[in-house]
């Protein structure tokens, strides 16, 4: 059903679509260029046949190994015509910016705060660009791989606690 | 129209004592929370007054937050089980069946019938007790503390059956990849269904106190509006979505489980309005009950896990009895499961709406990443703009029912 809407991605943006298909499980995704995020999104939700008015799910995924190392998940919905696709943007390690879409979305404003607390992408034009969870002083981004599992940075002194009850995972950070 | 220099109305009518004069105010900035009891949990809200209107308020999350992803990433994809309960604390089992189904939808794993009955039935019932709850808690804070206790003796009626399925009040732990971790205890059909009848008898004292209530109508009606657009905008799903007069319900937009095979009806509500959420909530507990009641009808005997030996355990005779289930038991349990590398999308409609996981697997044993789309979020992100030009006293009301729930706001 989706797959109508991928196809009319794919003939309007022939140069920012790279690619298509479908994950396991039958969800339907575009890889998008990160340059054109904005614009195909507004693509998404102003287009009469496709109108994903629906505020996307958005997240991101660090694949450490590879190049480029972020990916940005859209995970969009649309009420009227009852379909959904998901948009996949690289984004690399170097330059981790990308435009926001809260200008096309308002609720996609948490969730670029989440994407930028956690895993350190910043959206350009961002309206509140805070961290969501962690304090400002925090130093680093939880959700990438190479941030320790039991890293911790208390901005009070913490009473000792036996290195026994601590769970599993190297310390650091 | 009017030049700069005509004087308004109100500075042209003659202030004949210093009584009647306009009292000087200014704008206050006020500081709620984190920890403050109609705050539920732990959200701090700075708010701007002028008298006793929110001009601007700014809310400020993360006093609960845990790093669910995070200890996601390290242990099995077993072992997230117990976290997820953790999400949603008042509909557990909820979390447990959309976790469940998106590392199903990665493996291609099929569920036997009776295993979608109990998971059906399971999360109905945990759809009451959330509901039950934000009820119970809306009356509490407009002062009607007997309706607390309603919810709460149904609420709770409805927590022991749970109890005796899976062991746990409060974090009950039901779904399993495959299925779920064990069948009906004996009599435990009649049991709900008595009390089934007891909640219904409380949801209709409620219903009297609360509908029909001069103050519950005046408090709730016309507060904490939001239209139709801003809250597809906002990304609104679930009560408060259908509270605008939008219909749209994952249970009927795309059916998983068995919602395809049973009868009931999507409340929908027009104002957008507090008064419309706790409607709409009236109207679910009576759907969710119906549902609960076609189930037991249409559930037949059978096996409640699926038997793919790479992904569920073995019987326990297997695993006493034979090296290959001992063995099978053992890398489950060590290794965890295998999940074909992919990623995939999978949602349910929660208590709140919409809850999506999103998992990309590498092929590991754990998960390589899994994203939670909680319902609350939404809701909770709108509240500033929700508010803006009311009365702070009517943040109360909205506060609750939007149902914002620390646990899977703040992961």
């Amino acid at each position: 059903m989706s797959q109508a809407a991928i196809q009319r991605l794919q003939e309007r943006f022939p140069a920012a679509v790279t690619g298509a298909g479908v994950s396991r499980g039958g969800d339907d995704v575009a890889l998008v260029k990160r340059e054109a995020i904005g614009e195909v999104c507004r693509f998404l939700r102003e287009d009469p046949e496709l109108v994903f008015d629906m505020a996307p799910y958005i997240t991101a995924v660090d694949y450490q190994a590879s190049e480029p190392r972020f990916e940005l998940i859209y995970q969009m919905y649309s009420t009227k015509k009852n379909h959904r696709i998901r948009l996949r943007v690289g984004v690399p390690e170097s330059d981790p910016v990308v435009d926001t879409v809260t200008g096309i979305w308002k609720g996609a404003d948490w969730y670029e705060r989440y994407c930028w607390d956690m895993y350190g992408i910043r959206f350009a034009g961002h309206p509140d660009p805070r961290r969501l969870y962690m304090y400002e002083e925090f130093v680093g981004h939880p959700l990438r791989k190479d941030y320790s599992l039991r890293g911790r940075q208390p901005l009070m002194p913490e009473r000792p606690v036996d290195e026994r009850f601590r769970g599993p995972g190297p310390t650091g950070g | 129209m009017a030049k700069d220099t005509d004087p308004s109305p109100l500075d042209a009518a003659p202030v004949e004592s210093p009584l009647d004069a306009p009292f000087p105010s200014k704008r206050m900035l006020v500081n709620l929370g984190p920890s403050h009891p109609a705050m539920h949990g732990t959200v701090r809200a700075v708010v701007e007054l002028d008298g006793e209107t929110i001009h601007g308020m700014k809310l400020d999350i993360g006093f609960l937050h845990r790093g669910f992803e995070k200890s996601c990433e390290n242990v099995t994809w077993t072992q997230v089980f117990p976290y997820t309960d953790r999400l949603n604390y008042v509909s557990s089992i909820l979390n447990n069946v959309g976790y469940a189904m998106v590392v199903e939808k990665l493996c291609g794993l099929e569920i036997p019938d009776r295993a979608k009955y109990l998971r059906t039935i399971t999360s109905e019932m945990h759809r009451m007790c959330d509901h039950f709850t934000l009820i119970g808690a809306m009356g509490l804070e407009l002062g009607a503390m007997t309706v607390l206790i309603y919810a709460m003796e149904a609420r709770d009626l409805l927590w022991d059956r749970l109890t005796e399925l899976c062991g746990a009040r409060l974090t009950s732990n039901y779904a399993r990849v495959g299925g779920v971790s064990r069948d009906l205890p004996e009599g435990w059909v009649e049991k709900v269904e008595r009390t089934l009848d007891h909640s219904v008898a409380m949801r209709n004292e409620i219903d009297k106190l609360l509908t029909r209530n001069r103050i519950v109508m005046d408090r709730c009606r016309g507060t904490g509006v939001i239209s139709r657009a801003d809250a597809i905008d906002y990304g609104f799903t679930g009560p408060c979505l259908r509270a605008t007069g939008e219909p749209y319900d994952v249970r009927k937009a795309s059916p998983y489980l068995v919602y395809d095979r049973v009868e009931f009806d999507i409340p929908v509500g027009t104002n957008g309005d507090n008064f419309d959420r706790y409607l709409i909530r009236i109207e679910e507990l009576k759907q969710s009950e119906r549902i609960v009641r076609q189930c037991f009808a249409q559930m037949e005997p059978g096996a409640i896990t699926s038997d793919d030996p790479r992904f569920v355990l073995p019987p326990k005779p297997e695993v006493y009895g034979t090296i290959e289930g001992a063995m099978a038991h053992f890398k489950i349990i060590m290794e965890g499961i295998l999940v074909p590398p992919g990623e995939a999308y999978s949602y349910v409609e929660a208590a709140n709406g919409e809850l999506g996981f999103y998992a990309v697997s590498d092929g590991g044993g754990r998960p390589y990443k899994l994203g939670v789309r909680a319902p609350g979020w939404n809701m909770l992100m709108a509240l500033p703009q929700i508010m803006e030009g009311q009365m702070l006293a009517d943040l109360i009301p909205t506060f609750d029912t939007v149902n914002m729930i620390g646990g899977e706001v703040e992961q």
